[in-house]
């Protein structure tokens, strides 16, 4: 008689990272999102950190772990900038929780899939940025451009896709 | 989890965006706090930056240096060309700069020069567009301190921000955060340019005014204490009304450095209100240049009178293509010597020739105002 083990979809899903590939994806995503902007300035639509913060939420499926990861890559790149710490510290969290769970519903190996969850959560980013400098910050200045944050989110999007398939090859299942 | 995670940062936010206490800006407090969480980051980053930068400069420099031997003496001869048509204009101008300094002198006017500049090149940006930052290679180690402004040969480009040992922020002037003290040249407005939160760069706290035009040029007004007075910061693209700001009006500029590519930038760490020792003796040199072009303008007209009666002539018809509608005329043709400045059409207490000479002046004596010259139809 065949045996039958008790495995859950998110048991059978849920994937771990080399200690070096945790570290350095995310420090390269940081590094290439300062460098390439200064080789062609259009580039800064981009955000590699998100795209990371998504890849290792999803893959990860756990969302206290999506939530540090996103933590921990948004206030590194609030270092970068001449911006509070906090602003996309705030953002990240929330996508890097909301991408873990999510990751428990759908199939996330789908590219459909990947690349609705990447615009949606490009969307998402620029919607809580902009609430977070708006009304928390109090500044009157910001504006919220949405065909701009439209085409962010494409960018993203066609981004996300091959470096999700990149970054799979480093996935260990556990 | 994710409510512990975000209140905590809403809390660290809040402090840091704090009201300053009186007496404090919002950077020191900002300084005080996350210098630290700052310094961490550009530690990790800024060396691969380093890296990057310094092997993506090996190869253009390998590229450019092709390149710059192919075409090196076509590029001499021009440049020989233009040195000795810009010694020529430089003759030319001495002697009116001289006339400036006499009357700043006068004024009791203190003028500030760039003594000493440190070259940096650009290893990074920030890495968004909401933040107009740029990291440079160079810091404190090399005699770099927060607020000091940073040009370009083309124009103003902005001023540090964090300084870090070997690593330095540069806060653009697209940045919402940044401003700088700012005169109209033609119309001498005095003004504030701040970065907008779309990284323009606009002056907003001039009422509407027709004589403000586009295409007029932006300098530096020196009152900030950052910039040096007299830099080019950009020129005038658009004016509109300000709905936010009424009756203020939204003046963008367009910088004249180009803040999206920079490269390399120059930090003023030292000004002076003397003539840098190079610059005098460029003004020296300028000088017996102008010196001489007179001698040999002279001696022309002494051989030759005709040719200094047609000069005469041509300078007395000068006030009249000095009218509006009416194209300048060529002096360069019109006259053998220097190119001398044109009487002025609407003359002021600092035009020359309109003040009595300091001799006759008496203390608390109010000058009369100046003549405006009849015109000649």
């Amino acid at each position: 008689m065949a045996e039958h083990s008790y495995t859950s979809r998110r048991e059978l899903d849920q994937y771990t990272f080399h200690p070096a590939v945790t570290l350095l994806t995310p420090l390269v995503l940081v590094l290439l999102q300062a460098v390439l902007p200064k080789v062609w300035p259009r580039l800064v639509i981009l955000d590699l950190p998100l795209i990371g913060v998504i890849f290792f939420a999803i893959a990860r499926r756990n969302p206290i772990a999506g939530t540090l990861t996103g933590t921990t890559i948004g206030l590194f790149q609030d270092g970068l900038t001449n911006l509070p710490f906090g602003i996309n510290g705030i953002a990240k969290s929330i996508i890097g929780y909301l991408a873990a769970s999510i990751g428990f519903t759908v199939d996330v190996e789908n590219v459909i899939n990947r690349m609705a969850l990447n615009f949606g959560f490009s969307l998402l980013q620029s919607g809580t940025i902009y609430g977070i400098m708006r009304w928390l910050l109090a500044d009157p200045t910001v504006r919220l451009h949405p065909l701009y944050e439209l085409l962010r989110a494409l960018c993203n999007t066609v981004v996300a896709v091959p470096l999700f398939f990149l970054l799979d090859r480093f996935k260990v299942r556990e | 989890m994710l409510i512990v995670v975000v209140m905590a940062q809403i809390i660290a936010l809040a402090v840091q965006v704090q009201r300053p206490v009186a007496g404090t800006s919002t950077d020191a407090i900002d300084q005080g706090k996350t210098m630290l969480l700052r310094r961490w980051t550009v530690a990790i980053v800024t060396p691969f930056e380093r890296l990057l930068h310094g092997s993506g400069s090996t190869v253009r420099h390998l590229w450019s240096s092709y390149g710059d031997l192919r075409h090196t003496h076509e590029r001499n001869q021009a440049l020989q060309q233009e040195v000795a048509r810009l010694r020529q204009e430089q003759a030319s101008l001495a002697e009116d700069a001289a006339q400036g300094r006499r009357l700043q002198a006068l004024l009791n006017f203190k003028e500030q020069y760039i003594t000493k500049t440190v070259a940096a090149q650009v290893i990074g940006t920030s890495g968004t567009d909401r933040s107009h930052t740029l990291w440079i290679d160079k810091g404190s180690a090399d005699g770099l301190k927060p607020e000091q402004a940073v040009i370009t040969p083309d124009g103003v480009v902005g001023k540090l921000r964090d300084v870090f040992p070997h690593t330095s922020q540069l806060l653009l002037l697209s940045d919402s955060t940044s401003g700088a003290g700012v005169v109209l040249e033609s119309t001498r407005m005095r003004g504030i340019v701040r970065g907008t939160a779309n990284g323009q760069v606009q002056i907003n706290n001039l009422t509407a005014d027709d004589r403000i035009k586009p295409g007029e040029k932006v300098l530096t007004s020196g009152g900030d204490q950052v910039f040096p007075r007299g830099l080019a910061i950009g020129v005038i693209e658009s004016i509109a009304p300000d709905p936010q700001h009424q009756p203020y009006t939204a003046i963008t500029v367009k910088p004249t450095a180009n803040l999206t590519r920079l490269e390399e930038v120059l930090v003023i760490t030292g000004t002076d209100s003397k003539l840098p020792a190079d610059a005098k003796q460029d003004v020296e040199a300028a000088e017996a240049t102008a010196e001489e072009n007179r001698r040999a303008a002279d001696v022309i007209a002494e051989k030759l009178p005709s040719l200094h009666e047609s000069s005469s002539q041509a300078d007395d018809k000068a006030p009249d293509a000095a009218e509006p509608g009416k194209p300048a005329p060529d002096l360069t043709k019109a006259k053998s010597g220097p190119v001398r400045t044109q009487p002025a059409i609407h003359p002021d207490r600092y035009s020359p020739g309109t003040v009595a000479p300091a001799k006759d002046l008496k203390p608390g004596e109010v000058a009369a105002p100046p003549q405006q010259p009849k015109e000649s139809r």
